[in-house]
């Protein structure tokens, strides 16, 4: 077959500039009601559950999401439907173990849970340092992969791409804050699914709507290895190594946690949960049936040719089923993707930079509101221009163990600190501080002795640490740090304040 | 009529505390059997995996999708649960604090 990918079709063009227009136009309306810190962290805490659901679901299905696990099955079969449920567990345990509690006892970031009891100015730098290295470890992978994939979709150079990328998200986070990065993340999550809806439908009907007639057809071309697990778990510990890491990261990565703010209270809070796994779920259940209809319609030889790693899986379907129109749609749909995400790890990188360490360690938690939201929209410049700087520094580097990287760090470092200082009364300052520090240091120093980092990047002969994710290792060892530093030294006021906090934490009395 | 330091030392708000915990770590074991009762049968049980429900479907690709399927669901009955059990103590509890003002 044929193929215009890669090539800036006049279609293509015209979709991206719409989504573009829009969602600008959308930023200016956004700007005029974001005077306040509130605002411009939280969208006033107006939105509600069923917004914030989507906007979460938009926030936190990548471009790696949708074209890499459709290209994984394309050409791996059944082993991309295991990546598919390890990205969607961690939901459900974000809501049972910390999203309520997380919700009464903050006001902007997942820093404000972690400080309310514990040394503010000690406890904040910790806490927005961790932030910080999550958000800039998960901005590298995101715009290297956006400079890669708009140079396949629309054929603009890679640094043109990452600039492009860089300069809508800078605008609409800095003038349009939460609110706009809101909206940004619902119209995208809507694009995607109801994109690959389409996508799923328009190939069912080369099956007659019976998935009995794609697994026929996947098994009749390559055999019924492809609808069984192959080589991908090798080693079990590794798997649920990378398993605790996946379900366990969502609990603390900052641009999700941060999402909670922005609805009322609560209740809503757990509704946003609900409809993000629905959301989430169901994407999760299409995008095989996308990878296998690619597969059996494009054909894995064609896809592999044009991109090794299958990521073009999606859109060669788009164009064979749908033709360059439906091409050019989804081409912008994954654009979109990519800006609703760098926006949203921009503002969570922003407010870390912020609020906690600007206005709570250097202000003393006294600066006016003008100053806060000045020097709000300074670091969200701050950060947006990082990550535009580091998206060219790490053009062609082999960055996907970065996303491991990311998630071993908020399940080691951020979410044991979260936990313990919602249900563990005699958490210390030292003690949480310890835990950071250790849960972080641990995740990164393994990450490099793994053998994706020391053998593959480094060219070392054989891996110090055996394992390619080291959650099952980090995480705990940062909640024994919790412990034991805690258990040396008793702090009283932090026990003191945890019982007067509970009537916050379960109740929502004085929750703002 | 009560002050908030006696709902926080109260046995009603305890046992709010504890029935939250309990529902929240009954459905976190679930969950956790739901995902890695999958990945261990993909690494040890791979001829189970292998059987066909009809002609061609594997066991293996059934079960992926379960596990989504059954992901949203532990997720629908803690919401059902919370927002008819928990908010309702919440409201009860929250109302004697305000009465007293």
């Amino acid at each position: 077959m044929q193929t215009t990918v890669g090539q800036p079709t006049f279609l293509a063009i015209i979709f991206f500039l719409v989504f573009i227009s829009f969602t600008l136009y959308i930023t200016y309306l956004a700007a005029k009601k974001t005077k306040t810190t509130t605002e411009f962290y939280a969208a006033a805490r107006q939105i509600t559950g069923f917004q914030n659901g989507v906007a979460l679901a938009g926030d936190y299905m990548s471009a790696a999401s949708f074209l890499g696990i459709a290209g994984l099955v394309a050409l791996s079969g059944f082993d991309g439907m295991i990546f598919a449920t390890g990205w969607l567990v961690g939901w459900p345990i974000m809501l049972f173990l910390i999203a309520e509690q997380v919700r009464n006892l903050g006001k902007y970031t997942f820093g404000d849970v972690v400080a309310y009891r514990l040394k503010n100015r000690p406890i904040r730098i910790t806490v927005a340092s961790a932030g910080i290295v999550v958000v800039l470890f998960y901005l590298i992978p995101q715009m290297v992969g956006s400079g890669t994939l708009i140079k396949l979709l629309f054929g603009f150079p890679y640094e043109t791409a990452v600039m492009i990328v860089g300069a809508v998200m800078i605008t609409y986070v800095l003038f349009g804050g939460m609110i706009a990065t809101t909206w940004v993340q619902i119209i995208k999550a809507g694009l995607l699914i109801g994109g690959v809806t389409i996508m799923m439908i328009i190939a069912m009907a080369h099956f007659s709507f019976n998935p009995v007639k794609l697994y026929s057809a996947v098994a009749a071309k390559y055999g019924g290895a492809a609808l069984l697990p192959g080589g991908l778990v090798k080693n079990p510990i590794d798997t649920i190594s990378l398993g605790l890491a996946l379900m366990f990261g969502v609990l603390g990565l900052p641009h999700i946690l941060m999402r909670f703010y922005t609805v009322p209270d609560a209740k809503e809070a757990r509704k946003s949960i609900a409809w993000a796994t629905g959301c989430i779920g169901y994407f999760y259940l299409m995008i095989p049936i996308v990878g296998f209809s690619s597969a059996v319609l494009v054909g894995r030889e064609m896809i592999a040719k044009i991109d090794r790693g299958g990521n073009m899986a999606a859109p060669l379907l788009a164009e064979f089923i749908g033709g360059p129109a439906f091409l050019g749609f989804i081409s912008a749909v994954a654009f979109a993707t990519i800006l609703a995400v760098v926006a949203g790890l921009t503002l969570a990188g922003a407010s870390a930079l912020a609020h906690d360490l600007y206005t709570n360690v250097v202000k003393g938690g006294k600066a006016t509101e003008a100053e806060q939201v000045r020097v709000a929209r300074a670091c969200t410049l701050i950060i947006g221009a990082l990550s535009i700087l580091l998206g060219i520094v790490f053009k062609g580097q082999n960055v996907a163990f970065l996303v491991g990287l990311v998630f071993a760090v908020a399940c080691s470092a951020n979410f044991p600190a979260i936990f313990l200082s919602i249900v563990w009364k005699r958490l210390t300052t030292p003690g949480a501080i310890a835990s950071i520090v250790v849960g972080a240091a641990s995740a990164i120093i393994l990450i490099i002795l793994s053998p994706t980092v020391w053998v593959t990047i480094l060219k070392n002969p054989k891996a110090i640490f055996p394992l390619a994710n080291p959650a099952i290792i980090s995480m705990p060892l940062a909640f024994i740090t919790a412990y034991v530093v805690s258990m040396m030294a008793p702090e009283k006021e932090s026990e003191e304040k945890y019982d007067a906090m509970r009537t916050r934490t379960y109740l929502g009395v004085g929750a703002e | 009529m009560a002050s908030i330091k006696e709902i926080e030392g109260s046995q009603e708000f305890r046992n709010l505390i504890r029935s939250r915990w309990q529902v929240a770590i009954v459905l976190t074991i679930l969950q956790f059997i739901a995902y890695y009762g999958f990945i261990l049968m993909v690494a040890y049980a791979k001829p189970t995996m292998a059987i066909k429900i009809g002609t061609v479907t594997t066991l293996a690709v059934i079960m992926g999708m379960l596990v989504i399927v059954a992901t949203f669901i532990l997720t629908l009955i803690y919401v059902l649960w919370a927002n008819k059990n928990y908010d309702n103590n919440v409201v009860d509890l929250v109302k004697k604090i305000q009465r007293v003002g």
